[in-house]
């Protein structure tokens, strides 16, 4: 498939997401999920899309998508880490993790997705995990009593995976 | 037989009030809220009308039913504790800039944190302070100062049935926003403004053009004159103690003189004027077949509601502009000669007991070629108020004073439009003779007043159906009827806010119904008290027809009176991009999806297009894209293929357009 259908066929994707939901306001919450599954974020404009579908007003849309964390009007970066900065990840040293990642991928507490949509690093308020803080998530995989060098070892591996693949 | 409830050991009669917030307030007690709203739904979030009952212990007053015998206490140690823990932990988060705050004189927050006897916040703040300012021509949002108490959003989608705000967030950042964090100006709100009259605190206030009147007024070389619409007569009074029994009229011409306006002229005179464009045209339609039923055009958020929403109805709509824009076009017409001054030197400011006006006056079409507004500034009633308050003025102890003439003279017709059914009234009071209606001596038309959301009245032999409603989600619902074919009228009225003009949101805040209803009967004493009550009697109108107009939509009355109506989107959003190609010389293609042609299949030609373009590999020769709202939504589905705009488009049509595209490139 090359590019310039991508976007077209995430859009016949949304289409069939409406479908599959019977364009239900009820199915809000499976169809927001289906669809930033597609974009891996929830575009503003296929929102107003949707909103337009269920007959529901943008702000209630917008209202629903900004109240679960799960959801992102940004666009996501293709890695997403996650740092816990729950109290007792806190205590043990979450911080400093915390400002070596953004410092190596040049974010900060508001820019959180790196510009070549790469990365997106966010903080999370208790993960669960606290008999292995400090922890980090990347892409999925938990990571216990994590040091900022080995954070940063982490990017390393995925920047040289990414290099052989491209 | 008689039931009782025990509030502080004292038997309440129990008389089907539906919860204990509104039986404790029969007994005398007001409980405090801030989430409760007795129009709205319930929503039981703020907490702060605890009430102690014997065997349940803590329950919101505002959710619970009363039961027989049920014993309540509304003031223990216990609550009284509770509450001020809960002020204090709103205090805590909210910028208490009070002096420099519009609401600083009736915020609920202030007054119950006050009654509270609260004289220390035992809370650090959480919240970090916001600069957001979501704000329009008509309100601004301080997101600083919000309770979080959902009234606002609440009337928005209850009543209004729009929408525009919501919370959005969650947790600390929780708020009240429009989609995206867009301004108000950018989405689907009409300016109805009562979000801002519900709201406690001074979180959503109406936006101040005080200091550019002031600016006028001090300008010597300006001549300000204003205009004053009926609702305001029996409101402003409030702001200085004077109960809506009282007509201000003459107190508030006085002060006006005061402050330094030329001359204070009365939008009633332009309603009379309103009344005889409206019913001609409307007898007009009747008798050559057009368009019926006419709805009403004077309310502004009616207005643009309907624009957004109702695209087949638009031309159902009167053509008459509504007063406040009739006063304009007719004031700066005639006053530069009666007055004797430049026109571009003639200020015209109008008092409203709106804030949808101050939007009403930009509207593009009541600027002139010249580059001058019909309407150069519109303050709400509040506003005028806080002028009387900075020049100082007593209000209460000024000696009456009456309107200017000619454009200050009106009939009792033009006076009763500040009320949800005054329009209907007034027009039928012209039209009754033509239709043989017997006209009470009285000339009151019982059957269009009262307060229920939607009124209906068959006269002249059911030659003559009217409906009267007020607030949009009755509007909606009607005109969702009238369109599907199962209601039929000739005349339906529209006015957006809860009782019509008196209950306007520029109005000074009220808390009770019981100021409501005051000011609408305040409002027909007033006119049965008028020399006059049929706008044809009015003498000036007529000397205005003689020397300008001729006559009842003669093309001089087209051109200053009337007006026309568009199709408008219901937020300002980007278009789609679903797919670009890569050839130098590509063909746009744009399907609207906004939803007057989503309804109408846009989506279907949308999907088909895309599935074409792709199976005959011509991607890189169009750019497809998605629009929200085209602004003709009467011709959708509208497309565009090229420099070409199909409406009501065919999936056939449409194919056949990008086969042509398609083969002028593809070698
Ligand atoms: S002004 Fe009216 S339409 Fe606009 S947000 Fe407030 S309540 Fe809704
Ligand atoms: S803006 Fe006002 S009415 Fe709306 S939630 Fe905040 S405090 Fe309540
Ligand atoms: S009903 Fe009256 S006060 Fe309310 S928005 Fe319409 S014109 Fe303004
Ligand atoms: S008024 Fe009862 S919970 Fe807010
Ligand atoms: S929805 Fe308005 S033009 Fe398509």
């Amino acid at each position: 498939m090359s590019t310039q259908y991508s976007a077209a066929h995430s859009f016949n994707k949304v289409m069939e997401i409406l479908d599959r939901y019977d364009r239900s306001e009820e199915k809000i919450i499976p169809i927001l999920q289906a669809v930033q599954e597609e974009y891996r974020y929830l575009p503003q404009e296929v929102l107003t899309f949707i909103a337009t579908s269920l007959g529901v007003s943008p702000a209630r849309l917008y209202g629903v998508a900004t109240f679960y964390s799960h959801f992102s009007l940004e666009a996501k970066g293709k890695h997403i880490i996650k740092m816990c900065d729950g109290t007792a990840c806190h205590v043990r040293g979450s911080a400093k993790v915390i400002d070596a990642i953004r410092e190596r991928l040049k974010l900060t507490d508001k820019k959180i997705t790196t510009d070549d949509m790469m990365y997106t690093f966010q903080t999370v308020s208790c993960l669960g995990a606290c008999g292995l803080a400090p922890v980090l998530v990347v892409d999925d995989e938990i990571h216990g009593q994590v040091t900022p060098q080995q954070a940063l070892a982490l990017i390393d591996k995925i920047d040289a995976e990414e290099k052989e693949n491209a | 037989m008689e039931k009782y409830v025990y509030i502080n050991d004292r038997p309440v009669a129990w008389e089907g009030e539906k919860n204990l917030l509104e039986l404790a307030r029969k007994a005398h007690i007001d409980i405090p809220t801030f989430c409760y709203h007795s129009d709205l739904s319930l929503y039981g979030a703020c907490r702060l009308c605890m009430v102690e009952v014997e065997g349940r212990g803590l329950v919101t007053s505002c959710t619970t039913e009363p039961f027989e015998g049920m014993k309540v206490k509304t003031h223990s140690q216990q609550i009284l504790k509770l509450r001020k823990t809960i002020v204090e932990m709103l205090l805590a988060n909210h910028d208490q800039n009070c002096p420099q705050c519009s609401r600083a004189t009736d915020c609920k927050l202030r007054d119950i944190s006050n009654r509270l006897n609260i004289d220390n916040v035992r809370f650090r703040q959480t919240r970090e302070f916001k600069t957001v300012n979501l704000g329009s021509d008509c309100l601004t949002r301080d997101p600083n100062k919000c309770v979080l108490c959902g009234d606002c959003v609440r009337f928005c989608d209850e009543i209004q049935s729009i929408g525009a705000i919501d919370f959005a967030g969650r947790g600390l950042e929780v708020n009240v926003s429009s989609a995206y964090g867009k301004s108000l100006a950018q989405v689907d709100c009409v300016n109805c403004g009562q979000c801002a009259a519900v709201c406690p605190t001074g979180a959503i206030v109406i936006k101040t053009d005080v200091p550019r009147a002031w600016e006028a007024i001090h300008d010597s070389k300006k001549t300000v004159v204003a205009q004053i619409a009926p609702a305001v007569r029996v409101a402003l009074g409030e702001m200085f103690g004077i109960p809506a029994s009282d007509m201000t009229t003459g107190k508030m011409v006085a002060a006006m003189k005061i402050i330094g306006f030329d001359q204070v002229y009365d939008t009633s005179f332009a309603a009379d004027l309103t009344v005889v464009e409206e019913a001609n045209e409307f007898i007009a339609r009747k008798s050559n077949g057009g368009k019926l039923p006419i709805f009403t055009s004077c309310c502004p958020a009616w207005v643009k509601f309907a624009e957004q929403s109702f695209p087949s109805l638009l031309e159902n709509l009167s053509s008459c502009r509504s007063p406040q824009q009739m006063f304009g076009a007719i004031a700066k017409e005639r006053l530069p000669e009666l007055l004797k001054v430049d026109k571009k030197d003639l200020v015209v400011i109008s008092i409203m007991p709106c804030t949808a006006k101050k939007y009403e006056c930009k509207r593009p079409e009541f600027t002139r070629e010249d580059g001058i507004p019909d309407v150069d500034i519109a303050l709400t009633t509040q506003e005028l108020g806080r002028m009387v308050r900075e020049a100082g003025i007593d209000f209460e102890s000024l000696e009456p004073e009456s309107f200017d003439l000619p454009m200050g003279f009106a009939t009792g017709a033009g006076v009763i439009f500040g009320n949800s059914g005054g329009v209907s009234e007034a027009v039928l009071r012209y039209a009754a003779d033509k239709f043989d209606i017997p006209v009470p001596e009285s000339i009151v038309l019982q059957e269009v007043r009262g307060t229920s959301g939607l009124r209906e009245a068959t006269l002249a032999d059911g030659n003559l159906k009217i409906a009267v409603v007020h607030g949009l989600r009755n509007a909606r619902e009607l005109a969702d009827k009238i369109i599907a074919g199962e209601a039929e009228y000739d005349i339906v009225e529209v006015m957006a806010c809860p009782g019509g003009c008196t209950g306007g949101a520029g109005q000074p805040i009220v808390t009770t119904q019981r100021q409501h209803r005051e000011r609408t009967k305040t409002l027909y004493n007033a006119d049965k008290t008028m020399a006059m009550h049929r706008a044809q009697d009015n003498p000036f109108i007529h000397e205005l027809y003689d020397e300008l107009l001729k006559e009842p939509n003669s093309h001089k009355a087209h051109e200053l009176l009337h007006t026309a109506y568009r199709h408008r989107k219901r937020i300002d959003d980007d278009e789609l991009s679903i797919s670009t190609g890569d050839a130098k010389d590509r063909c746009q293609i744009r399907v609207c999806v906004g939803t007057s042609c989503y309804l109408r299949g846009a989506q279907d030609i949308l999907a088909k297009t895309l599935q074409m373009v792709e199976e005959n590999a011509w991607g890189n020769y169009f750019d497809i894209s998605a629009t929200f709202c085209s602004e003709k939504c009467d011709k959708g589905p509208n497309v565009t293929v090229g420099d070409k705009v199909i409406h009501r488009a065919e999936l056939a049509h449409i194919k056949q357009l990008i086969t042509e595209e398609a083969s002028r490139r593809v070698k």
